[in-house]
C-alpha cells in the first residue's frame, strides 16, 4: 500500500532545482499518505490478521488454547448461525424490491410532476434518519396490537392484524419492511439523477417511433441507466449483509426464538454477551469470506462502469 | 381527461409515500406530547392535550445530555482528524507520480463494503490492552479508521476534477506542497469537504453497534447506545422513549432542511463513479 519515491516530473525536471529542495518532493507523498496508511493498518490490516489467529482459539482474552478448526465446526454445527446466516440471505429480497419500487418512483419523479424536488427531499428524509430512533417507533407501530393493528381494525382489515414482531413467521418479513422504508430515498434520488441524464434526442426518437409512455421507460430509460442500476444493486446487497444490526437489535433482540438473527448479531451475542470471542471471530471470518465475493463483484462493475466510459 | 386522471394518480403517489416516509416521525412526536395514560387510551390520535413533561424527564431523569455531549465529540473528532487525513492521503495520490497509486485507491474502495462487525472482536481486544474500554477514544480511533476509505475515494475524485496545470503553476513558483495543498486547493474544495464531512457525521452520529461493545459506563456512552439502552429499561413509557428518539433525531433534521444537497450529494458520490 506504500506509494513509490520515485518523482520523475517532466516539468520539474527541466527546470534547475537545488538539491535539497528536490529530495523533499521526492519525499512528501509517503509522509502524506502515512496517516491514512497507518489508520487503515490498524482497523483493517491488524483487525483482518487477528480476527483468523482468534478464529483457531477457544477461551476467553488472556486465557486462549490453540483449538484447530474446531470453532468453525462449531458454529456450522449451530442451529443458530446457519439460522443467522440463512435470515441475511432472506433479508437480500429486500434488494429487488427496493430496486424496483425505487426505479418506479424515480420514472414518475422524471415526469416533472408540480413539486417533485420537495417529494424526493421528502422520501429521501428516512435514509439520513438514525436506525436506533426509528426502530424504536417502529417497534410500537409494528407491536402486536399496537398502531399498525389498530389502524387495520379501524380500517376494517382485521384480517391482516398480526404480532408483527412477535410472530416467527412474520418478523423478517416486518424487519424487512423497515429497511425498504429507509432505504427507498436513497434510491429515488440514485435513479432520478441518473434518469436526468438520459439524452432529450433518443427519448424524442422513441417517441417518433410511436412508443408510448411505459414502451419508453421500459425500453429506453431503464436500460440507459442500466450502470447505475448494477451499483445500487451491488451496494444495497453489500448493505444487507452488513448494516442490519441495529435492526435486529432495536426491534427484536433476534427473537422470537431466535428468528431474526443476523450475522452481525451472532458475532456480537458470541463475542461480547457469551465471551465466546473464538467463535464469534470464526463467524466474522466467514462473513468477511462472503464480504468479499461481493466486494470482487462491486470492483467488476466499477471496472466495467468506466471501460464504458472511456 | 386521461392525462388529468394519469397526472392525478402520479401526484397521490407521491403523496402517499411522503406520507409514509414522515409517518414514523411524527408518531415519535405526537407520542412524545402525551401522557402514558393518553397513550395507552389513543396511541394513534393527535395529542389532545400536549405535555411537554416527557422531554423535561428525558434531560432531568437521564443523563441525556451526557450523551449529546458524548456523541458530540466522537463525531467532531472521528470526522475531523478522518477527513484531514483522507485529503492529505488523496491529495498526494492525485498530484504526484509513483508506483502504488492505483493499488491504494483501490483498495480503499475496496475496504468501503467490509461489515464492521467483523473487525470488531481484534477492535475490542486493542482496546482492552490500550485501557480504553469505555471511553471515548476507543470509539474515536475506530470511527477515524472506518472513515479513512469512503474519504479517500471521495476526494480523489474530486481532486482528479482539478486541473492539473493549477497545481503544476504553483509548484513552478516555488511552491511547497504543502502551500499548494493550503492556498490552491484548500480554497475550491470547500463545498466538497462540507459534503463529505455531512456523511461522515451521519455515520458516527448514527452508529449503534461499536458504541454498545465499547462504551459500558452511563457516563461514556453516545446518544444512540444510550437509547438503545434505555429502551429495554423504559419500554413501557412509550412517551418517555419517543421524546428522547425525537431529539436525538431533530439535529439531523434540522441540518437536513438546511443543507439537503450536501445530503443528496455526499449519499450519492459512492455510485457510478
Amino acid at each position: 500500500m506504500s506509494v513509490g519515491t520515485t518523482m520523475a516530473h517532466v516539468h520539474a525536471e527541466s527546470i534547475p532545482t537545488p538539491r535539497p529542495a528536490r529530495r523533499r518532493r521526492a519525499r512528501w507523498p509517503v509522509a502524506y499518505v502515512a496517516p491514512a496508511v497507518i489508520a487503515l493498518g490498524v482497523t483493517f490490516g491488524y483487525s483482518f490478521v487477528e480476527v483468523v489467529r482468534y478464529s483457531f482459539y477457544a477461551g476467553s482474552l488472556g486465557a486462549l488454547t490453540y483449538v484447530g478448526g474446531a470453532n468453525y465446526t462449531a458454529i456450522f454445527q449451530d442451529p443458530q448461525f446457519t439460522h443467522s446466516l440463512l435470515d441475511n440471505l432472506k433479508l437480500l429480497i429486500t434488494v429487488p424490491v427496493i430496486t424496483l419500487l425505487a426505479l418506479g418512483v424515480a420514472l414518475v419523479i422524471n415526469t416533472g410532476l408540480r413539486g417533485w424536488r420537495a417529494y424526493r427531499a421528502i422520501i429521501f428524509l428516512p435514509y439520513i434518519l438514525p436506525a436506533t430512533a426509528m426502530g424504536l417507533a417502529f417497534s410500537y407501530l409494528l407491536q402486536g396490537g399496537g398502531v399498525l393493528d389498530s389502524l387495520l381494525r379501524d380500517a376494517g382489515m382485521s384480517f391482516l392484524i398480526h404480532d408483527w414482531l412477535g410472530s416467527p413467521s412474520w418478523v423478517l418479513f416486518s424487519i424487512g419492511g423497515v429497511i425498504v422504508w429507509q432505504q427507498l430515498g436513497f434510491g429515488v434520488v440514485v435513479f432520478s439523477a441518473a434518469l436526468l441524464n438520459v439524452p432529450a434526442e433518443i427519448i424524442e426518437a422513441a417517441r417518433l417511433d410511436g412508443a408510448g409512455w411505459w414502451r419508453i421507460q421500459v425500453s429506453v430509460m431503464v436500460p440507459y441507466i442500466k450502470r447505475i442500476i448494477e451499483f445500487f444493486v451491488i451496494l444495497e446487497a453489500i448493505a444487507a449483509l452488513s448494516s442490519v444490526f441495529t435492526y435486529v437489535y432495536v426491534l427484536t433482540g433476534a427473537g422470537p426464538a431466535y428468528s431474526s438473527s443476523v450475522m452481525e448479531f451472532y458475532i456480537y451475542q458470541n463475542g461480547f454477551e457469551n465471551g465466546a470471542i473464538g467463535v464469534a471471530s470464526a463467524a466474522a471470518v466467514v462473513l468477511l469470506a462472503i464480504a468479499s465475493a461481493l466486494i470482487a463483484i462491486f470492483l467488476w462493475v466499477r471496472t466495467r462502469a468506466s471501460k464504458d466510459r472511456a | 381527461m386521461t392525462a388529468a386522471i394519469r397526472v392525478g394518480s402520479r401526484q397521490l403517489l407521491l403523496v402517499v409515500l411522503c406520507v409514509l416516509s414522515l409517518y414514523p416521525l411524527w408518531f415519535m412526536l405526537d407520542t412524545a406530547l402525551k401522557s402514558p395514560q393518553q397513550y395507552a387510551l389513543n396511541p394513534t390520535g393527535l395529542a389532545s392535550h400536549p405535555t411537554f413533561v416527557n422531554f423535561q424527564s428525558v434531560f432531568s431523569q437521564w443523563p441525556f445530555l451526557t450523551w449529546v455531549r458524548n456523541s458530540l465529540v466522537a463525531t467532531v473528532v472521528s470526522v475531523g482528524v478522518a477527513t484531514v487525513v483522507a485529503m492529505m492521503a488523496a491529495y498526494a495520490i492525485v498530484f504526484s507520480r509513483g508506483r502504488g497509486r492505483e493499488l491504494f485507491v483501490r483498495t480503499n474502495i475496496a475496504l468501503m463494503a467490509i461489515p464492521p462487525v467483523a473487525l470488531l472482536v481484534p477492535m475490542y481486544t486493542l482496546m482492552v490492552q490500550l485501557h480504553l474500554i469505555n471511553q471515548l477514544p476507543a470509539v474515536i480511533i475506530f470511527y477515524c479508521g472506518l472513515l479513512v476509505p469512503f474519504s479517500v475515494f471521495f476526494f480523489v475524485n474530486f481532486f482528479r476534477e482539478i486541473p492539473f496545470e493549477l497545481v503544476e503553476a504553483a509548484r513552478m513558483d516555488g511552491a511547497s506542497p504543502s502551500r499548494v495543498l493550503v492556498r490552491v486547493i484548500l480554497p475550491i474544495s470547500g463545498a466538497s469537504t462540507f459534503t463529505l464531512v455531512i456523511v461522515n457525521a451521519i455515520f458516527v452520529w448514527n452508529e449503534l453497534l461499536i458504541a454498545l461493545v465499547f462504551l459500558q459506563a452511563n457516563g461514556s456512552r453516545t446518544l444512540m447506545a444510550g437509547l438503545a439502552l434505555y429502551q429495554g429499561r423504559y419500554v413501557t413509557n412509550e412517551p418517555l422513549l419517543m421524546a428522547a428518539a425525537f431529539l436525538s433525531v431533530v439535529p439531523l433534521g434540522v441540518l437536513y432542511v438546511f443543507g439537503q444537497r450536501f445530503f443528496v450529494r455526499g449519499l450519492t458520490a459512492g455510485i457510478g463513479k
